[in-house]
């Protein structure tokens, strides 16, 4: 495959603050529909790379490309939201007052301006949408529950689902499981494998047993660059993955 | 309108029961003060209508302050501000239909202008001997300055204290000035003494009446496109907004320019109302935009129940009747109990009187329940808005 069909490729991206390289000359890709994990000790710039990706922050040198001929870092933060990458920030916020469809509702593509709003009405296709993803995120039984009673894993689901609602090409997803309860953990396994096709997923993640169980392909960064990259079983065998985890 | 099915088929419960009483006193106020003879014991008098219009006018502000509040998180301490504005507004046409039965008799200038000396009207005057010019100035002036206002402060994201406190520097500001002679509103004794408006003469009952039956229009009015901008799409990104403001940028909502419409929509009720309240008291003067009517506006939509928009109304009323009777009654103790019930109020009764009054219909209808496996009553959602900071 050449580099253009890439769904996202980073190539020599580096970001320095006050001369600390968060990321130093990194490269990384993501193929159309492939789910990536992304694994590393604190600092090694997992959130310096989403904030790139996402336009947040730029980087000193390097080029970073999302499909064909867009270039990532000429956008702003709105552009590559418009472009098809969504992001999934590590803490959960639902609109609490807000029933979960509302949620979902809110998260429609279209005009966002006041008067436009004003005189929205949800189209049946629209509802269409809206039950499908609440079928995908598993919480049909909420759809008229308010945000706030719902469980954390469920409103992490629920802002994967509001993401959804925007048909993206990239999701990035921070730490999904952080705080679940091992069946939560699963639910969340279930749902990212079921994204991964239709979508690019890319997961940033600590804990090392759910990764096992979703990743076909893992990137291990250490000091802000990729520094082994492959299965989850070649990946653990790697020596200077076993150095930086185990400090052998 | 969609806001008046709604009300009819029960989803705004509290607002059906509101339109319903505002039509009943529509139809009784008039016939207790015409019908009723003066010597019964029902008969309504003037002071009466009066005090009713002048307590409605009170709800509009409560209203216009709940829509943004209630809904969309932006407290200003600084509504009675675009209040005073369309009263002046309309003090303005009063003064100007005084004509040449003025104390000095002069055809063109109100008194003061003549006591100051003035030899010619001041060009903000022009135009207001028309009404329809007068009217359009009530509801331009107030939004004129609720746009270039919020504009700023939204676009430089002001929000939460820091807004609440440069809108009473705001209204503040504006009570100086009008303070002033030069300004050409009066200074300190404002406009009163006022004759006729639209040719009916101010002091007869009947005006009053009618007086207080458009302000009954105008309350029910204001309501209803209250109800239906918080029922749209646009009053759930309000809502959103008000609960996680960041989050709202990020979905691509332009926050600053939802702010920005509903504060001046806000600010044209609060002039309407400001507008109606001027011909019924019969005076307005700078004393209007002192920071504590602001202040005491906020706690009558505290005190009724904020995010329910009719709870706001009632607040008003309650509150203002409240103070019709202490400060008639034990004058030094009114300020005291104002203090309390907000106290009281925000301790005991974070959703107001209309959160303790819906929550016992919802417990008599369903019987007790433990709160766990039950979602609260739809209203109290509605009104348990109080903005968590997490998001600042």
């Amino acid at each position: 495959m050449s580099v253009r069909d890439k769904r996202l490729y980073l190539e020599d991206l580096t970001v320095s603050f006050d001369g600390f390289k968060a990321l130093n000359k990194l490269s990384l890709f993501v193929d159309p529909g492939e789910l990536l994990c992304i694994i590393g000790p604190n600092g090694a710039g997992k959130t310096t790379m989403m904030d790139v990706i996402t336009g947040k922050t730029r980087p000193d040198s390097g080029t970073a490309w999302f499909g064909r001929g867009t270039d990532l870092l000429t956008m702003t933060e709105a552009e590559i939201v418009a472009a098809g990458v969504a992001r999934k920030f590590q803490k959960p916020t639902v609109f609490e007052q807000l029933t979960v469809f509302e949620n979902l509702e809110l998260a429609l593509a279209g005009d966002r301006s006041f008067l436009k709003t004003l005189r929205a009405r949800t189209s049946t296709a629209q509802k269409k949408r809206i039950d499908e993803v609440l079928g995908i995120i598993g919480l049909t039984a909420q759809r008229e529950s308010p945000g706030r009673i719902l469980a954390h894993g469920q409103k992490q689901w629920l802002e994967i689902g509001m993401l959804l609602m925007q048909n993206p090409e990239l999701l990035l997803v921070d730490e999904p499981v952080a705080g679940m309860t091992p069946h939560e953990i699963e639910r969340t396994a279930e749902l990212l494998l079921s994204l991964a096709g239709e979508h690019s997923v890319m997961v940033v993640e600590h804990d090392m047993s759910f990764v096992r169980s979703i990743a076909k392909r893992v990137a291990v960064l250490h000091e802000g660059h990729v520094i082994a990259e492959g299965d989850m079983d070649k990946v653990q065998k790697d020596p200077r993955v076993i150095e930086v985890y185990l400090g052998v | 309108m969609l806001s008046l099915w709604n009300a009819r088929k029960g989803t705004d419960r509290g607002g059906a029961w509101f339109l319903a009483a505002l039509i009943v006193l529509a139809v009784a106020a008039p016939f207790f003060s015409q019908v009723v003879p003066a010597t019964s014991a029902f008969h309504l008098s003037a002071f009466g209508i009066t005090l009713i219009g002048k307590y409605l006018c009170y709800g509009m502000l409560a209203l216009a302050i709940d829509l943004i509040w209630g809904y969309c998180g932006i407290l200003s301490l600084g509504h009675a501000a675009f209040f005073t504005l369309g009263g002046y507004a309309m003090g303005m046409y009063l003064m100007r239909q005084i004509g040449p039965r003025g104390v000095y008799g002069d055809p063109v200038l109100p008194d003061f202008m003549v006591f100051l000396n003035w030899k010619s009207l001041p060009w903000f005057w022009y135009g207001f001997n028309h009404f329809p010019f007068a009217l359009l100035m009530m509801v331009l002036v107030p939004a004129l300055l609720a746009g270039v206002f919020g504009w700023f402060a939204f676009r430089s994201r002001v929000t939460g204290v820091y807004f609440s406190i440069i809108t009473q520097a705001l209204t503040y500001a504006l009570m100086l000035a009008f303070f002033r002679n030069d300004m050409g509103f009066g200074g300190n004794n404002g406009f009163t003494d006022f004759k006729d408006i639209l040719g009916f003469d101010l002091h007869s009952d009947s005006t009053r009446v009618v007086l207080l039956i458009v302000t009954i229009a105008a309350l029910g009015a204001s309501y209803l496109a209250c109800r239906t901008i918080v029922d749209s799409r646009a009053g759930r990104v309000m809502r959103a907004i008000r609960d996680a403001e960041s989050r709202t940028r990020f979905l691509g909502y332009p926050v600053e320019s939802f702010k920005l419409w509903i504060f001046v929509f806000s600010a044209i009720i609060a002039g309407i109302a400001g507008a109606l309240y001027v011909p019924q008291v019969g005076i307005i003067n700078p004393g209007e935009f002192a920071p504590i009517n602001s202040i005491e506006a906020v706690i009558w939509v505290a005190v009724g129940g904020r995010g329910t928009l009719y709870g706001a109304i009632a607040g008003a009323i309650l509150v203002n009747y409240a103070k019709t009777y202490l400060t008639g009654a034990f004058p030094e103790i009114w300020l005291f109990f104002l203090g309390a019930l907000f106290v009281l109020v925000t301790l005991f009764l974070p959703n107001g009187f209309v959160g303790l009054i819906s929550a016992r219909i919802k417990h008599k209808e369903d019987g007790p329940v433990t709160p766990i496996n039950k979602e609260p009553a739809i209203d109290a959602v509605a009104v348990s808005g109080v903005p968590d900071e997490k998001d600042k």
